[in-house]
């Protein structure tokens, strides 16, 4: 942040007060920039997952990483989980098919390979009833989908949705392998309570299959009920009491039906997993300027070195774009206020308060941003200033991949 | 100052889209209702702790915290705010304990993960544990250890695109349970949150998605039955220019020769950088503001009432929060 003040040609008795408002002055020093263009076109990046929590605009990045990636030569899929209306309709995938479908638009003549995109929009319990059919036998699949347990826990158990993206992630990735469709992936992460949701719902799942619960239910179908230790008996018991004893069976029928699937899909998971670890794998952790999102972010990149993912690096998105000279906010608030007392009529007033306002705003944000920096020095990342309107198109998201690839 | 335009109302859930500050909305809300004097409980259910940061405070537990009081106004004693994070784990425990005397199987239930699988896994059961405890706190003659009597509860809630689902899961239990504790339980819930001491709020901001959204909600809500309260624009943007400036601005027809002169006038050194730079944010802003203003209309044409909001460039930190807050009450929000 020292480094500011390039573009300050006058008095210098006025520069001490100016040396914070450097355009993206932080996101340069000390944390490397992150250069978009060579993640997107190195060949080893075969992943590529967007995450943050919600609201920081990850669904659209994710489509602009595509978008870009495929006009300087790669062939693309971009899975989305919630896309605004019109940019899913812009991108041709309005409707639920779960199925990857072409988007036509797609230029990038420069190269000399063409390269193509293909979106899709995540269907999670198409997903689910797909790998439940996989998996069982045609008579076991039929039982499993029509158990009323099952309907609410894929269509509405917290996690299913996280679950399933990672899901028709290894899907699309083996898919891909096989068939040599694509060579690059990208994810969009659905909008949880946390944003580490998605790394925890394979876990947790394959937890709760393979759990002592679970056994207990499977228990009185399996075993003589002399069997049941005195504990199973309680619980038991005091399930019935609490969601009854039609909700108990639809779950003991689930279970039983579920039974021979369990091991397949704890490996399922586990594949999942170790694809996310894989080295081709790239994440971007994406944030907004502000103290909530960002503090997410650092959480996230923690996480992730934890749990030996690559991260690629941190999107800043909606950044408020830096104010041009290097009038401070207090001297514009001050020369404001001079001015409204001479010149009540003057627009000029107006105009040093909003320059006031967005230099404040852009300090904040950078402050914001150095402490991140601070805390996570090895972390590359890119500022992508905020655009005056809603991207709903294939014309804005090119311009987001502009933004992003500046850096 | 006008009337509160939800006088019924003792419950008040704030919704919005991720990003758009409901948070901040629902503290300013419990701080508003505490300046009339009102004893507050602020409840969030979404395990962020988003409330302690915004008072200043430490984490909060499962337990009701007193975090702030309201301003004094005139001769009435401001009310006081409590804050309380509703976990879904220690709610179950505590529904346990408080409806079934379970006891040692209440202990078993955990030895055997019943706990985590029904707070994490099994569908709706969260939500319900979440309501639950809220309604709990809303009701009247509440009863048992240390629990105070709140004359309004605010709820930091789930997002607009869960709101729907979130406040109508009992509904869903009640159909699925016909009988028993759960079942009446549920219609109590219900009956609560259809009522006009409810009201439910979203947040937005002027954007198309999550004016969108708002829209999207507020038909959600009403087909599911749910009272819709206001809505509350977030984070506006400083109007510091009049409509034909603005205009001027967007077109690029601002008096370049007047501004320099002006400034020249408010002892500012002059650089054709300066006034470019002016000129250009100038011209920026009065973009977004076209954007805004139509958004604004469209948010007028939903059919409830509307509240604003101002973005604060420093951030809403405690301090902002009053200023929120006694926006709030100007505009009749509380």
């Amino acid at each position: 942040m020292t480094k500011a003040g390039t573009k300050s040609t006058k008095a210098s008795s006025r520069d001490r007060g100016r040396a914070r408002v450097g355009p993206l002055a932080a996101a340069r020093s000390p944390a490397a920039v992150l250069d978009v263009d060579a993640l997107l076109d190195d060949p080893g990046t075969g992943i590529i997952v967007c995450c943050g929590s919600g609201g920081v605009g990850k669904t659209t990045t994710a489509a602009a990483l595509a978008l870009r990636a495929a006009e300087r030569g790669r062939q693309v899929v971009v899975l989305t989980i919630d896309p605004a209306r019109r940019l899913a309709q812009s991108m041709g995938i309005d409707q639920l098919d779960n199925t990857p479908r072409p988007v036509s638009g797609v230029g990038g003549g420069t190269r000399k390979k063409s390269g193509s995109l293909a979106a899709m929009m995540l269907d999670m319990k198409r997903t689910f009833d797909e790998v439940v059919e996989s998996q069982a036998s045609p008579e076991k699949a039929r039982q499993i989908l029509t158990n009323p347990f099952y309907i609410a826990l894929s269509s509405s158990f917290a996690g299913t949705q996280e679950y399933m993206a990672m899901e028709k992630l290894g899907q699309l990735h083996a898919d891909a392998q096989r068939e040599g469709t694509y060579d690059l992936i990208v994810v969009d992460t659905p909008p949880s309570r946390s944003a580490l949701d998605f790394l925890d719902a394979p876990e947790r799942l394959s937890r709760f299959l393979d759990g002592r619960f679970v056994r207990l239910l499977l228990a009185p179908t399996k075993g003589p009920a002399r069997l049941m230790s005195a504990g199973v008996g309680l619980v038991t018991g005091a399930v019935t009491k609490l969601i009854g004893a039609q909700v108990l069976r639809d779950m003991q029928t689930f279970v039983a039906a579920f039974d021979t699937l369990f091991g397949g899909f704890r490996q399922r998971a586990q594949k999942t997993f170790e694809l996310l670890q894989a080295d081709k794998t790239a994440f971007l952790v994406v944030a907004a300027p502000e103290p909530d999102a960002l503090r997410e972010a650092a959480y996230f990149v923690e996480r992730l070195n934890e749990d030996r993912m690559p991260l690629a690096g941190l999107i800043v998105n909606r950044a408020s774009p830096a104010p041009e000279g290097a009038l401070s906010a207090d001297e514009a608030m001050a020369a404001s206020v001079r001015l409204a007392q001479e010149r009540p009529e003057s627009v000029t007033a107006g105009l040093l308060r909003l320059h006031a306002d967005r230099a404040r705003l852009v300090e904040r944000e950078t402050g914001l941003r150095a402490r991140f920096a601070a805390a996570h020095p090895s972390v590359p990342t890119a500022v992508v200033p905020a655009l005056a309107g809603d991207v709903h198109d294939l014309a804005g998201l090119r311009q987001v991949g502009a933004l992003l690839a500046d850096g | 100052m006008p009337a509160p335009a939800f006088p019924r109302a003792k419950l008040h859930v704030v919704t919005g889209k991720g990003g758009t500050g409901k948070t901040t909305v629902a503290a300013s809300l419990a701080l508003a209702l505490a300046s009339q004097g009102k004893d507050v409980l602020l409840c969030e259910v979404e395990g962020r702790q988003g409330i302690a940061r915004l008072f200043d405070v430490e984490p909060l537990p499962y337990e009701e915290r007193r975090i702030a009081v309201g301003l004094e106004a005139g001769d009435e004693h401001p009310g006081t705010v409590y804050g309380l994070h509703i976990e879904p784990e220690a709610a179950l425990l505590e529904y346990l304990a408080m409806y079934y005397r379970l006891g040692r199987a209440g202990r078993a239930l955990d030895r055997f993960g019943v706990i985590e699988f029904a707070t994490t896994l099994a569908p709706g059961v969260r939500d319900v544990l979440l309501t639950g405890k809220v309604f709990e706190a809303a009701k009247k003659g509440r009863r048992g250890r240390d629990s105070r009597l709140y004359d309004a509860v605010v709820l930091d809630a789930p997002p607009t695109g869960r709101i729907a689902r979130f406040l109508g899961v009992n509904s869903e239990l009640a159909g699925l349970a016909k009988m028993g504790p759960i079942k009446s339980q549920a219609d109590s819930v219900m009956s609560l949150f259809r009522s006009e001491r409810t009201a439910i709020h979203l947040v937005t901001v002027l954007e198309e998605m999550p004016v969108q959204e708002t829209a999207d909600g507020i038909a959600e809500l009403r087909e599911a039955g749910l009272p819709v309260g206001g809505v509350v624009v977030n984070l506006a943007r400083p109007r510091d220019l009049d409509e034909a400036d603005l205009k001027a601005a967007r077109e690029g027809t601002l008096d370049r020769a007047a501004v320099t002169a002006d400034l020249e006038t408010a002892g500012l050194s002059i650089d054709d950088g300066l006034v470019t730079g002016l000129l250009t944010e100038a011209h920026d802003h009065a973009v977004r503001r076209a954007l805004e203003d139509h958004q604004r209309e469209i948010v007028s044409e939903l059919g409830v009432p509307t509240y604003e909001l101002p973005r604060l460039a420093a951030g809403a930190d405690l301090g902002g929060l009053y200023e929120l807050a006694a926006l709030l009450e100007q505009q009749g929000l509380a």
